[in-house]
């Protein structure tokens, strides 16, 4: 009864501010190389795929963004960990990490352009570096947050440093992980698109920095929607991931007996 | 009630005790201190000169007042601290760390919210490598002596405090330790759950045949449940007299109104007056 009512009221929302959008362009005729009608929008994006040009550089760039998110969460667990099991590892290394995450990925993407070329394996690798740090924050502090007296439970029972760690420190860390991991996701979409604006053969920025180049606005608003759409679609993804992950943590309990309420 | 210390030494050491009792007591404790170091560099002592034993199969409660120390005592039990002076032999051997012929209840149940009721009792069976399937069957005997059988699957949020802690008691059971340490398990639980409990612990000990320490703050419970109660006094913490409850088990609720259970409750409170610990 409500999920239909809510289904509609949100096609009602989206189509409500479509036409208001189209209304003001049209009224106040605006030209279509400053904010093009949403109509226009629609009718770029139905040439786009109909001529399977932007199937193909979606590929890309999706492929760039999965890959750079498991590379930069794999990195970022190892260094997280690293840091957050080992005190030496931690006053050694960790100030270099935070001094090499100060550096704006952007002023990066030229020189991962120059040493690995024009070819994905650059924006993975930019894609990868940008996701890693959110992981390796939340790794470190999901580490160090496993309660005391489960610490203490866990010693009792004889159990050696490696086995609290699969058994208490890891599960206990799980709810900053995926914390990370939706950070990670977004990030990595981002670190894509910057190393394909600085130099690449194919995906979604290269795309809108050639149609910037001939004035296609409208052109570059679908691009664009579709980055959104594929932006909010990965972070369904993790969030689905995270509600299998951790249907014991306290967010995720709420959250499933808020919707059974809803229901 | 003023004894000279040869008096409680005699009274604190179990009957038998000879120049081989350490080897045939479950718990001993000899002249144990345990110091904290405080903020100021001086040392805090938490625990002083304490002796004690506690003999295979019995049942003793030590009752303080709260930052006694008591819960020290049982971290240096566990092997969780190392004393700062004395010796502690569990069954004849020295404590040097964790081991397994013990089994801990703590003041909170301490379950792992990402596994069932099952997996938690369970957990001791996993760290100790210990055969699965035999303990499974273990397990769900243990759920049902704790009366959780119908909540083997379910999650540690889904249940109340009482069936946590319970849960908690079939956990420190699964690997059949001959030894039971016990923090004020039942602290957080309201009256009524505390002495359902504490039948509940009574029926277990009865069938299980466990050595229990058992810690609280509370004088009556330490009483209804004990076979002895050792009494420790606050700043510096240390054992001052052992009250032995001549009353027989199994004992019924009803057991707090007989005259001789009021007048050890009595006595000890008695002890915690004279030291300025409770208002008259």
């Amino acid at each position: 009864m409500h999920k239909t009512r809510d289904v509609a009221l949100t096609v009602a929302i989206f189509c409500a501010s479509v036409l208001l959008g189209e209304l003001i362009v049209r009224a106040l005729e605006v030209p279509t190389y400053i904010l093009p009608a949403p109509s226009k929008v629609a009718i770029a994006l139905w040439r786009g795929f109909a001529s399977g040009l932007y199937q193909k550089h979606l590929f890309h760039t999706l492929t760039e963004t999965l890959l750079g998110f498991l590379l930069g969460s794999a990195l970022g667990l190892l260094l997280g960990a690293a840091v957050a099991l080992n005190r030496y590892v931690e006053y050694f290394f960790y100030p270099y990490i935070v001094m090499f995450q100060s550096v704006p990925k952007v002023a990066l993407a030229p020189l991962i352009v120059v040493w690995f070329g024009l070819g994905m394996k650059s924006q993975v690798l930019n894609a990868a570096l940008v996701a890693c740090f959110p992981l390796i924050v939340n790794t470190i502090a999901g580490l160090k947050s496993a309660d005391e007296d489960r610490v203490n439970l866990m010693r009792s029972l004889t159990a050696s440093r490696t086995q609290i760690f699969w058994m208490l420190r890891l599960p206990s860390a799980l709810p900053f992980i995926m914390a990370g991991f939706e950070v990670a996701m977004i990030f990595a979409l981002i670190g894509a698109i910057v190393a394909e604006f600085v130099g690449s053969q194919a995906g979604l920025g290269m795309l809108i920095q050639s149609m910037n180049f001939n004035m296609d606005v409208a052109g570059q608003f679908s691009v664009l929607l579709m980055l959104s759409i594929l932006g909010l679609l990965l972070n369904r993804c993790i969030l689905l991931i995270r509600r299998r992950v951790l249907f014991w943590d306290p967010s995720v309990k709420q959250q499933i007996e808020q919707e059974r309420v809803v229901l | 009630m003023v004894h000279t210390s040869n008096q409680i030494w005699q009274k604190i050491a179990s009957a038998e005790d000879g120049p081989t009792g350490i080897t045939r007591d479950a718990i001993a404790v000899r002249e144990l201190s345990k110091g904290y170091p405080s903020r100021d560099g001086c040392c805090v002592q938490a625990i002083q000169q304490t002796t004690f034993s506690v003999k295979e199969g019995e049942f003793v409660a030590v009752v303080g007042p709260s930052g006694c120390g008591k819960s020290t005592l049982l971290k240096i039990l566990a092997g969780l601290l190392p004393p700062s002076k004395g010796e502690a032999f569990l069954r004849g051997t020295p404590i040097n760390g964790p081991r397994h012929d013990i089994g801990v209840v703590f003041q909170s149940p301490v379950l792992l919210p990402w596994r069932s009721i099952l997996e938690n009792v369970l957990l001791p069976v996993d760290v100790q490598r210990l055969a699965g399937d035999r303990h499974r069957k273990v397990a769900l005997e243990l759920l049902n002596l704790v009366g959780l059988q119908e909540f083997a699957q379910r999650y540690p949020w889904e249940l109340s405090g009482g069936m946590q802690q319970r849960a908690a008691i079939a956990r420190a059971l699964i690997h059949d330790p001959p030894m039971l340490l016990m923090d004020e398990p039942f602290g957080a639980l309201d009256a009524m759950t505390r002495e359902q409990m504490n039948l509940e612990l009574q029926r277990i000990w009865l069938e299980r045949k466990k050595t229990v320490l058992f810690i609280t703050h509370s004088i009556p419970e330490a009483v209804f449940l004990s076979d002895r109660v050792l009494v420790m006094s606050s700043r510096p913490g240390r054992i001052t007299d052992a009250v032995t409850v001549d009353i027989p088990h199994p004992r019924r609720l009803e057991a707090m109104n007989l005259p001789e259970f009021c007048a050890i409750v009595s006595s000890i409170r008695g002890q915690f007056h004279a030291k300025g610990v409770l208002d008259a």
